[in-house]
């Protein structure tokens, strides 16, 4: 019995370990000098922290700009799908109508359908529209890239929230709009909260489609990857590159934990 | 932990004692989704299968650009490598994340802490998770570092070579094996929650082992999310892109990779449209492949 408690706990350390030791080593290799990183016999532990290699990457023409970039996509694309997508969820956890369940499956065929292929015409399209390398065209993509991960998680979260509550508001002389927005909304805040974090990541991360539809006005990642694949930028910009991008990941799915499951725990009946 | 919607539907049918609406509100709430989706995701997608097969001048029907697509040098590369890598990455993902997921569903101690450590990687992207194992895998990278602390090699290992393709490629999938694996566990620890106590309980009753009764009980329950995530997790790895571009630059071509470079270094839409909707057809055959093969059997425990 102790044996298998003993294997059980090993088990648990080690996948810990895999999880965990490579982003403690990209982290290591963002605060490196710049010389430990080109150097052999390649130490494993740096006798020196700096934060040059870091600054050395936010210094890099373009990267300040681009990081902005990012976060004004972000924010579009959370504004853009929780208009569009929150009322279809909100439909959804409180409506029964003819339709509901074909509804539910085109948003999960929309959440595996693979989306990046959809640039490629976009950026054809977007070039006649004006929108091509605009921040607004990218935040475009992104929010039909989200659209499905919105509806499912608002649905989930009204699904929780009993709608007794809104009809005994309703009985106390609210309108059906006061009671959702008295009662309702209050309860759903936090959840949707994580749900407009998780839009974040979602855009923050994307690099296919962003690559494919600017050239000036480039993201993060569109960013990275074109002087990684385009111009071969430097060891040390990668690293910190990818550690500066991991960042706001760790924070985020500290942040958002309780509704991961929700997210995606949605299935194919 | 949030039960998801599906159960409180089989569950507790809550949701059925809402009043019957006869009312156009729902549809009215469905509706931007709708157009929006229609818009900017049916339009462009219908829009990629005519930039495929259209001839961009006359604007006739034409299978040029597939002739192109397929005479092109990587294109067997791209592939077969889009294949290999998702043939070795999605059924180690699948069973990494399930036994993942098993550990956390005996709610050992800290098996929340355990469950949101596994997450993380949900949040990074292929991108990064392709910079952290460049970390690695190069040259003057940790691997190496290791491998000359412990006394094993004199001269760094060049891991990610042109004459080390199966290098290469196996340094992509370990990549891939660790930023897709908490997706995998996610949706089956979420399926789990949909499992309910009585069926495990009822075999063990009756005298099952622990091994039979995850085996005969609890995975052919667990079955939905099994497909959902097989179905997932595949059609990603049909687009994987950046971690491959990273680590390998065009050496190990794969479809989603070919369409980039011709788009952004040929310039021409419709090949790289072309892969696009190659990528389509391989995800719809897989995915009509899994819903076929997986089937639920008529002689199963009724969900």
């Amino acid at each position: 019995m102790t044996l298998r408690r003993l294997g059980f706990a090993s088990a648990v350390v080690m996948i810990s370990a895999w999880v965990l030791l490579p982003i403690m080593l990209i982290a290591l290799a963002a605060f490196s000098p710049r010389d430990v990183l080109y150097q052999w016999p390649r130490p494993l532990w740096p006798s020196t922290f700096t934060l040059d290699t870091f600054l050395f990457f936010a210094g890099s023409s373009g990267v300040l700009a681009a990081t902005w970039n990012s976060v004004v996509v972000a924010g579009l694309t959370i504004a853009l799908s929780f208009a569009i997508a929150a009322p279809t969820g909100y439909a959804l956890a409180r409506y029964r109508f003819a339709g509901r369940d074909a509804a539910n499956l085109a948003i999960l065929g929309t959440k595996m359908f693979p989306a990046t292929v959809l640039s490629i015409p976009l950026a054809v399209t977007f070039l006649r529209w004006g929108l091509y390398d605009t921040l607004l065209g990218v935040a475009i993509v992104h929010t039909a890239l989200s659209i499905p991960f919105v509806v499912v998680i608002v649905t989930s979260i009204f699904a929780g929230v009993a709608f007794e509550l809104e009809e005994a508001a309703m009985t106390l002389g609210c309108s059906r709009a006061q009671a959702f927005l008295r009662i309702a909304l209050p309860m759903a805040l936090p959840g949707l909260a994580a749900a407009g974090i998780f839009t974040f990541v979602l855009s923050w991360n994307e690099v296919f489609a962003s690559t494919i539809l600017t050239l000036d006005n480039r993201t993060l990642p569109a960013l990275v990857l074109s002087s990684v694949s385009g111009a071969g930028a430097p060891l040390h910009y990668r690293f910190a590159g990818g550690f500066f991008m991991v960042i706001p990941a760790l924070v985020i799915i500290f942040l958002i934990r309780r509704y991961l499951l929700s997210l995606w725990g949605v299935t194919v009946r | 932990m949030r039960p998801p919607v599906a159960e409180r539907e089989t569950v507790a049918p809550e949701a059925l004692r809402l009043p019957p609406r006869r009312d156009l509100a729902p549809y009215w709430l469905l509706l931007p989704t709708a157009l929006y989706l229609g818009v900017f995701f049916v339009y462009p997608m219908s829009q990629a299968v005519w930039l495929a097969v259209s001839d961009p001048r006359s604007g006739q029907l034409t299978l040029e650009h597939f002739q192109r697509m397929s005479d092109d040098v990587h294109f067997r590369d791209a592939i077969r490598n889009t294949l290999l890598i998702t043939a070795i990455a999605v059924p180690v993902q699948i069973a990494l994340g399930l036994a993942i997921a098993l550990m956390v569903n005996t709610c050992f101690r800290g098996h929340t802490m355990f469950l949101y450590l596994c997450a993380i990687p949900i949040g990074i992207s292929d991108l990064a998770a392709g910079l952290i194992w460049l970390s690695i895998f190069i040259e003057r990278g940790y691997l190496n570092a290791a491998l000359g602390a412990l006394g094993a090699i004199q001269q760094p290992v060049t891991w990610l070579s042109f004459e080390r393709r199966d290098w290469l490629v196996s340094a992509i999938v370990v990549t891939e094996i660790w930023r897709a694996t908490a997706i995998v566990m996610i949706i089956l620890v979420a399926g789990m929650q949909l499992i309910a106590r009585d069926y495990v309980e009822t075999a063990q009753v009756f005298g099952a082992s622990r091994w039979r009764t995850l085996l005969e009980v609890f995975l052919p329950l667990l079955r939905p999310s099994l497909q959902t995530a097989l179905i997932i997790r595949t059609i990603l790895a049909f687009q994987c892109f950046a971690t491959v571009i990273i680590m390998s630059g065009r050496l190990v071509p794969v479809m989603a990779g070919e369409s980039y470079f011709w788009y952004s270094l040929y310039r021409n839409a419709n090949v790289a449209s072309a892969y696009a909707v190659l990528i389509l057809l391989f995800s719809g055959s897989i995915t009509y492949f899994y819903l076929r093969a997986l089937r639920q059997r008529e002689l199963d425990v009724p969900r």
